[in-house]
């Protein structure tokens, strides 16, 4: 095959966005957001061994509009790499490669991401 | 019998499974699955919890952590999602940076501070377990 006819992978500039390939991106890209945000777990839970004044600091910072930014962000995130993992495992397991069911499959955790993501803060919100 | 075809068939098999990195790679991957099982029980009931403690004190929150299910459960949430997150970064860091050096030096970096971090939240839990 000549070099200029070789099949090209996706260019991602032309290439138009499907549920698919946006579930999909998302899922590393949540991924890495996740773990960049352990360490506000790691931080919380040190804080909280030091002492009261250390955890107060925390505390305070989670309490700011950037806090609040960064746990709504973390939570959504969280909800959404869960149950498009749920998704993955059920691939691994050789279940719903049939296209419409990958459609239905990514609707449905783009749907229940949303849902886990409001009641968990109606939780947080009735408790506070 | 086509005593040829059948040769052609089991030689390959026969070489490729002492070649590759058939072995890392798949205890890689079945480590991503297991972890990630592992984490979705984990995940909701953390998730549940720490919305149910919004606006915690201190006092509230080293009674939470410290309570004996509460500690185990944190442990094993602490130990599954840091090794799952090293994991997966690492296979981002694989996929995107093509320098070897550059390679090597970041996947260094991510399994120390995995590991650091990891061990240091394990620590504070069993701290305030066990009242220090
Ligand atoms: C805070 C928690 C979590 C963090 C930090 C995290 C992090 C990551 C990262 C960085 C990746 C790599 C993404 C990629 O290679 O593109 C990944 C992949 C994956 N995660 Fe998670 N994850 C978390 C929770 C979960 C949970 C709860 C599940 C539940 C099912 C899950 C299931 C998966 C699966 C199945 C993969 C592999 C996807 C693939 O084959 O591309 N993760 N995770």
């Amino acid at each position: 095959m000549s070099a200029d006819r070789r099949p090209l992978s996706p260019h991602l500039q032309i290439y138009k966005p499907q549920l698919t390939s946006v579930l999909s991106i998302s899922h590393r890209a949540t991924g890495v957001g996740l773990a960049a945000g352990l360490l506000l777990l790691t931080w919380w839970l040190l804080a909280a061994a030091a002492g009261p004044d250390s955890f107060a600091v925390v505390q305070d910072f989670l309490g700011s509009w950037l806090g609040y930014l960064i746990l709504f962000g973390f939570s959504y995130a969280l909800m959404f790499h869960l149950c498009n993992g749920v998704r993955h495992l059920f691939w691994d397991a050789g279940w719903g490669f049939e296209l419409d069911t990958v459609y239905k499959s990514g609707w449905a955790v783009v749907i229940a991401s949303v849902a886990l993501t409001v009641l968990a803060w109606a939780i947080a919100i009735v408790s506070a | 019998m086509a005593g040829k075809t059948m040769q052609s068939m089991r030689n390959p098999l026969a070489r490729v499974r002492g070649l590759g990195s058939a072995k890392e790679g798949v205890h890689h991957w079945w480590a991503q699955r297991l972890t990630a099982i592992a984490l979705v029980p984990l995940t909701i009931w953390f998730v549940i919890s720490i919305a149910g403690l919004a606006g915690v004190d201190h006092a509230g929150a080293v009674a939470w952590i410290g309570s004996a299910p509460v500690a185990v459960l944190l442990v094993l949430l602490i130990a599954a999602v840091y090794w799952h997150a090293q994991l997966g970064v690492q296979v981002v860091i694989e996929d995107y940076v093509h320098n070897e050096a550059v390679k090597l030096t970041a996947l260094i970096a991510l399994k120390f501070a995995a590991i650091a971090l990891g061990v240091a939240s394990i620590f504070a839990v069993l701290r305030l377990a066990f009242g220090g």
